[in-house]
């Protein structure tokens, strides 16, 4: 079984190349500069320097949102393309499913938190302590919320994401169990993580037409907003 | 012309999502359409008076896989048979774009394609190739939609000298803004050219925008002024405003600076040809009153139908055919351009 991921829910950059239980390439980037410069050319730098053929993968697992509205367009299309012309199913991954999945086994409990700026954050809550469990499904909400949720489970939480240096202050300030915040290597999406969640749900059969595919961005457009506030005021 | 100058026939597959159609195209041979799909948002943005980029940004993503597969299967053809995917990388919308480039990237790699970027108003330009087999460079052509106005001479193939441009408001954009004024609403051009048919358009004299310095410049924002001062001091001095006739009249305004300015400029020149692209040019008034000066002056006049006038992936598809015979080709770095200059690469 061979999965393609691919990562653009952020700054960061990735594509990676799961083969079986091997990741056999990843490449990331977290530095700001389009990903719509960035993503084909470091695919292209995978596949040339492995010698895989794109034909061989069986599905691309595509970091499904939350995040960058923008940044989760260019990840989708890009699978997208892939999938119309190599005629391989995509598989959505929720992005904080597999920056969760990162942390496998881990005995506290996992939760990313990516900024979403306004007071607020995608995360979810996981408990992977006897492999990998959804406690809270992914979702935006106040940093002050999800503070008060964890103090409220009464463990230990690992926290992990860009989410960190924009709200370290309040977790420090707010947070009343034991807390810790991930290392740099830990801390970011990974496509590698991506891919390997992405094969999970591929062989629980969760995976969609490249036509079908589109971003889940857990907030809708602000006009959008904006207008069915107004409306609600009528 | 043909690939290499051999026999062989050039398939091109045509993607374009600049704005709020999704759009995807086969185009053999630079002029014959073999498909021309477009899936239209404008139901949509209506209720917001106007494109909402974040929402036709959503919208490209949700059905471009699908626009790109009817356009391969109403071809005849398959995505192997293409020689090249060309795609509009600018001007636009940038996340509308984005969609498009990073599709036909992915596309153009996975299906080991050349791919072509597109300057969006050069294939507006290029839409007049498909119906007139006849027209070749050099000829004056006018460009005008909600987000261009343009007066340039076409060298060649690709190749542009921008004469006038507009320093304000589009000209499609004016017609959004005084259709919005009488309560016409979005989008406001074919609703102003509908309305203004049965009003009088020397009813009231708006004035011809003169600009410093350029004399084949555009300004439309003093008449979509003098639109709204009239309508303001109707409504203060309790005065009922004929509708008709004020949009046949600001249509006329229009009308008139847009085609003395295009001939001006072809007869200066000496250009026995003009053709008109973009949105606006599927305007009735206009298409009559270029058509009545190019009569009266000798001039050829060349105009797409409605059909190719709006945003479509067949005149991307004719543009990325020359492009792509004259060597060009982008690299998996390309990237939205959402400010692209006309001619620039």
């Amino acid at each position: 079984m061979n999965i393609l991921g691919i990562e653009s829910s952020s700054l960061v950059a990735s594509v990676a190349l799961l083969s079986d239980d091997i990741l056999t390439a990843e490449y990331t980037v977290n530095f700001k500069k389009t990903h719509s410069q960035t993503l084909l050319p470091m695919l292209d730098e995978i596949v040339t320097m492995t010698g895989v053929s794109l034909e061989n993968v069986d599905a691309i697992a595509v970091s499904a949102g939350p995040g960058s509205f923008t940044g989760l367009r260019i990840g989708s299309a890009t699978g997208k393309g892939l999938g119309l012309a190599l005629k391989k199913p995509l598989i959505s991954v929720p992005t904080i499913d597999a920056m969760a999945y990162e942390f496998y086994g881990c005995a506290s409990i996992i939760c990313p938190i990516m900024d979403a700026r306004r007071n607020q954050v995608y995360t979810g809550i996981y408990d992977n302590r006897m492999g990998f469990s959804i406690v809270k499904e992914s979702c935006a909400m106040d940093i002050r919320d999800l503070i008060e949720e964890l103090n409220s489970m009464g463990e230990r939480v690992f926290f992990s994401g860009d989410g960190i240096p924009a709200y370290k202050e309040s977790i420090e300030e707010f947070m009343k169990v034991p807390f810790e915040f991930a290392p740099a290597h830990l801390s970011r999406q990974r496509a590698g993580a991506v891919a390997a969640y992405g094969a999970r749900l591929f062989l629980q059969g969760k995976t969609v037409t490249a036509a079908e595919h589109a971003p889940d961005y857990l907030r809708k457009p602000q006009a959008e907003r904006e207008r069915e506030e107004a409306l609600k005021g009528e | 012309m043909k690939k290499n100058n051999t026999e062989e026939d050039v398939y091109i597959l045509a993607i374009e999502s600049s704005c709020d159609e999704t759009a995807a195209a086969v185009v053999k041979n630079g002029r014959e359409i073999l498909s021309n799909v477009i899936s239209s948002q404008i139901d949509l943005h209506t209720l917001y008076g106007g494109v909402v980029p974040e929402i036709a940004s959503r919208k490209h993503i949700e059905k471009i896989n699908q626009v790109i597969e009817s356009a391969l299967l109403e071809s005849g053809l398959t995505l192997e048979n293409m020689d090249a995917i060309g795609v509009t990388y600018g001007p636009g919308l940038v996340g509308a774009l984005l969609v498009g480039v990073a599709e036909a990237k992915a596309m153009a790699y996975a299906a080991n394609k050349p791919l072509v970027g597109v300057h969006h108003i050069e294939g507006h330009v290029s839409a007049n190739f498909i119906e007139h087999p006849d027209l070749e460079p050099p000829f004056m052509c006018l460009i005008v939609s909600g987000g261009h106005t343009h007066l340039v001479i076409v060298r060649d193939y690709g190749e542009f000298e921008i004469l006038g441009r507009t320093r304000d408001d589009a000209a499609g954009e004016a017609f959004d803004k005084v259709a919005r004024a009488v309560g016409l609403g979005y989008p406001g051009g074919p609703k102003v050219d509908r309305a203004a048919k049965e009003g009088n358009p020397h009813a009231i004299k708006f004035p011809r925008a003169k600009v410093d310095g350029n004399i084949y410049d555009f300004s439309f924002s003093g008449l979509k002024s003098a639109v709204l001062n009239h309508i303001n001091h109707a409504n203060m001095m309790g005065e009922e405003i004929n509708v008709p006739d004020l949009l046949a009249s600001f249509q006329n305004a229009v009308v008139d600076v847009l085609v003395s300015h295009t001939v001006d400029a072809a007869k200066e020149y000496g250009f026995k040809k003009v053709a008109i692209a973009g949105g606006v040019a599927s305007n009735s008034a206009l298409r009559k009153g270029m058509k009545e000066a190019c009569e009266k002056n000798g001039i050829e006049f060349y105009y797409p139908s409605p059909i190719y006038c709006t945003d479509n992936a067949a005149m991307i598809g004719t543009a990325a055919y020359y492009e792509f015979i004259n060597g060009a080709r982008a690299d998996w770095d390309l990237n939205a351009v959402p400010n692209l200059k006309l001619g620039e690469r």
